[in-house]
């Protein structure tokens, strides 16, 4: 009975999302209010069914309801209670069930926290969003109803893809989701946009904390999924440039490029027709991710179970909601005049440069993912593409933007002094030629790429540096006076700095995965293995009977200059239910290098393969990703001060908003 | 003519959209492409070994039922499908070869020595020139070639228990008794 409660509520969801697509429409193109702020009324009430909807699902996991298809098939009795709960999302209709419920919490938050958006834009934004909410409930009810039943019941559940049963890729999905589905807001705001033929700073000052929102939320995302990768597949990769993983990168570059882009159009009333164009394209590369997932047109070991109809079903969405927008936008954008006019040389300029290059790493993403299936169905040769694509294509673009971030935003608006930026950063360039010549005299020239991988980290993140010491300008004013300077720069200024920051770490932390080294051996109790100065005595495995599994446990005492300073578990579980083995590594981090061990296969006299790695700096790739989001995160508490109260409080004139 | 400029995402997209279209055909199944080899003769190769190991060329493959495995050190999935092999491996009946698709022999090495070497001979193919010659989609993929040298069936993607058992099995018995 609840369940089905469950599925009413979901299509109740469904018709109020397509009131909510049509009616705030009209009333907005008939400047009717009463009609506009159905959109909001309808907004709310759509998050609060899918709400009651999604908690029917977790209901039914968390009491292991097995009259339904979706719990026998993905959950199990024996199942410890935080896999129940986050099972709901780790199959392909309870994801989607996510997917619609973190969409109409975005369009609620539009219609609670909008006071300040004109009434006709805000009543326009509700609609689009209404009408993406229509598209995928409509998908969910037709296709991939999660609240099927199924008669007689069975006694228990066929459980979960024991690899999912893990607490970092649990939380991976929601966050990869709030990124993909924030981008709704950005897209929803460009049509609305298109449909009003006006784009001005106001605009952009609305949209500029919905994208920043979606792409902490993506970067988290993506960084917990590829640190799940890095600690659970036991060999110490971290990104395998895999389809799905290019599928959530790929919006994420152009969010990137979106995010730079948005703060041209609010200070310089300049490049809105692209701004709107790559808002369009964010949203539309997450629905092409979406498809490519969920379809079955490609092979992945994250796809989930195929189906022709649905494919057919989102790739119907996709035509509507990709093909309709840019023809709108082709309609209306060549009439959307550009306002202030730059020099190449300029902040302007250098956002330019850094939208032209992360829009093409995103187009050689795309081509590499798609590649291979576009000459397929023609028939045409096969080609194969690969890490070594990615590697040769992608990286050397990443080096210009990295060289870029430092100088950037030393440039002056409409017209900046290059030489004049360079002079400023003197002191990262000795700092960069200091790492690059200290890591040649230590390590050869051997790893040199690796090198100057870590030179570029220290380039951009000294650069960074340089540019906050310069609006404060440190050294060159008492420095009672540069802190009170520093106190008082906008939380977004430090945003950008901590942003910027965290590019730099990550960078570090993959240019420094050349310096890694690895030791492969079998061993049997009693005896050692040597990696990187650490001695790690193996004492055997013993049998250790989990919830749902039975794990090898392997103890292993870590010695360094006779000292015992750790004693690390790796263990190999089998789930008994799937005949599975999964490995759980383990790993001793002290934040600037990890001791890695994986326990490989047994032998039949007590021993074991182990696998241990020393990998310096490999931890920063993450740091760095949460330092981004946590840059974006400061940059979004200072929006909200300024989104929300400036429209009533004259700010100083100090600083002016600007745009206004 | 600045108009045209405009359409030029949404005519994209369109282009996008046929191929998607295209690729839904729900008789083309991702894991088993049509290949314009099958029964066709395998293209010629000789490829290099490993360090101490004596290399991989079609001549030696003739008048033998055999199963050809292209895998790297750098892909996942073929670490999935690499138990699969090892039991294939152990099977008198099976005589499983492996290239080495663009990887760099010391990582073949090491994936070989971490995870077991199932394979009767490895080929480096490092310029990924025969996995051309083979029309490889990707790594991993398995081809099946007859005592006549004509590749009979390629798999792309990881192999699982089931492929094995359906597919390739009985089709390496009946090419084996013919």
């Amino acid at each position: 009975m609840i369940v089905e409660l469950g599925h009413f509520a979901l299509i109740l969801a469904a018709c109020l999302a397509l009131l909510q697509s049509i009616v705030p429409l009209y009333g907005a193109s008939k400047n009717h209010a009463g009609l506009m702020a159905v959109g909001q009324s309808a907004a709310v009430a759509q998050f609060v069914l899918i709400a009651l909807a999604f908690a029917v699902l977790v209901n039914a996991y968390v009491t292991s309801d097995f009259s339904v298809v979706n719990v026998v098939e993905n959950n199990h009795s024996a199942k410890p209670m935080l896999y129940k709960i986050t099972g709901v999302w780790s199959n392909h209709e309870g994801s989607m069930l996510l997917w619609v419920l973190i969409l109409s919490l975005f369009g609620a938050a539009v219609a609670l926290a909008g006071d300040n958006l004109p009434p006709g834009l805000r009543a326009r934004v509700l609609a689009i969003q209404g009408m993406i909410g229509v598209g995928f409930l409509t998908f969910i009810l037709f296709t991939s109803n999660p609240f099927l039943r199924v008669s007689p019941a069975p006694l228990d559940g066929q459980g979960m893809n024991p690899v999912l049963q893990d607490p970092g890729l649990a939380f991976h999905p929601p966050f990869l989701y709030l990124g993909y589905v924030g981008f709704s807001v950005t897209f929803s705001f460009a049509v609305a946009a298109l449909i009003e033929g006006r784009v001005d700073a106001a605009w952009a000052r609305w949209v500029r904390p919905w994208a920043l929102a979606a792409w902490c939320a993506l970067t988290i995302g993506i960084a917990m999924g590829s640190w799940w990768a890095y600690y659970t597949l036991g060999w110490g990769g971290w990104w395998f440039w895999d389809p799905v993983e290019n599928a959530s990168f790929m919006p994420w570059l152009v969010g990137t490029a979106l995010l730079h882009s948005a703060i041209v159009v609010e200070k310089r009333d300049a490049l809105k027709s692209w701004t709107i164009l790559l808002a369009i394209i964010t949203f539309s590369l997450s629905l092409v991710g979406t498809f490519l997932v969920r379809s079955g047109v490609l092979t992945s070991v994250h796809a989930f179970a195929v189906d022709p109809a649905r494919g057919a079903f989102i790739l119907v969405l996709l035509v509507l909601a990709i093909g309709g927008s840019l023809t709108l936008y082709a309609v209306r954008a060549p009439s959307m005049a550009g306002g202030g006019i730059f020099a190449p040389i300029s902040r302007e300029g250098a956002l330019v440069l850094n939208n032209v290059l992360l829009t093409t790493a995103a187009a050689t993403v795309f081509l590499g993912t798609l590649y291979p299936l576009f000459l397929d169905v023609v028939n045409g040769p096969k080609v194969s593409v690969g890490f070594p694509f990615f590697n040769r294509t992608f990286v050397p673009l990443m080096i210009p933007v990295a060289l870029a971030v430092a100088a950037g935003p030393l440039l002056a608006w409409k017209r900046g002094d290059l030489r004049a930026a360079l002079q400023r950063l003197w002191f990262a360039f000795f700092a960069t030629l200091a790492v690059v010549l200290i890591g040649l005299y230590l390590a050869g020239f051997k790893p040199v790429l690796a090198i100057l991988g870590l030179g570029l980290a220290t380039w951009v993140g000294f650069g960074s540096l340089c540019e906050w010491a310069e609006r404060v300008k440190l050294f060159r004013i008492p420095f009672g006076e540069s802190w009170r300077r520093a106190i008082h720069l906008p939380r977004a200024s430090y945003g950008m700095t901590i942003a910027h920051i965290g590019f730099a770490v990550s960078i570090a932390g993959i240019a420094a995965s050349a310096f890694e080294t690895e030791r492969i051996e079998l061993v049997h109790p009693g005896e050692t293995l040597q990696v990187a100065g650490f001695n790690l005595l193996f004492k055997g495995t013993e049998k250790v009977p989990g919830p749902n599994y039975i794990a090898d446990r392997a103890t292993i005492e870590v010695r360094q200059n006779g000292a015992t300073i750790a004693v690390l578990h790796p263990e190999r579980r089998f789930f008994t239910l799937q005949q599975m083995t999964t490995g759980v590594t383990a790993i001793r981090s002290n934040f600037m290098a990890d001791l890695y061990v994986a326990l490989g296969d047994p032998d039949d006299k007590g021993g074991a393969t182990l696998r241990a790695y020393w990998k310096p700096l490999v931890p920063w790739i993450w740091i760095g990703a949460v330092f981004m989001a946590l840059g974006g995160l400061l940059s979004l508490s200072d929006r909200r001060w300024r989104v929300g109260v400036a429209a009533r409080r004259r700010v100083p004139a100090a600083h002016p908003a600007p745009g206004e | 003519m600045r108009r045209l400029l405009y359409l030029l995402p949404v005519a994209l997209f369109v282009a996008v959209a046929v191929y998607f279209l295209l690729a839904l055909d729900p008789n083309r199944d991702p894991s088993r492409l049509p290949s314009a080899m099958i029964d066709k003769p395998t293209p010629v190769f000789a490829l290099d070994g490993l360090a101490g190991g004596k290399g991989l060329s079609l001549d030696a493959l003739k008048g033998q039922v055999v199963l050809v495995n292209f895998f790297a050190s750098w892909c996942e999935p073929c670490r999935d499908e690499h138990a699969i092999l090892m039991k294939l491996g152990k099977d008198s009946s099976v005589q499983l070869y492996g290239i080495a698709y663009k990887d760099k022999p010391e990582d073949t090495q090491r994936f070989l020595q971490q995870l077991g070497d199932p394979f009767r001979a490895i080929g480096l193919d490092q310029t990924g020139r025969t996995a051309i010659d083979f029309g490889v989609y990707g790594v991993p993929e398995t081809y099946v070639i007859d005592k006549q040298g004509r590749i009979r069936l390629r798999h792309v993607g990881p192999l699982t228990e089931a492929d094995v058992a359906k597919e390739l099995m009985p089709l390496l018995k009946s090419l084996q008794n013919s």
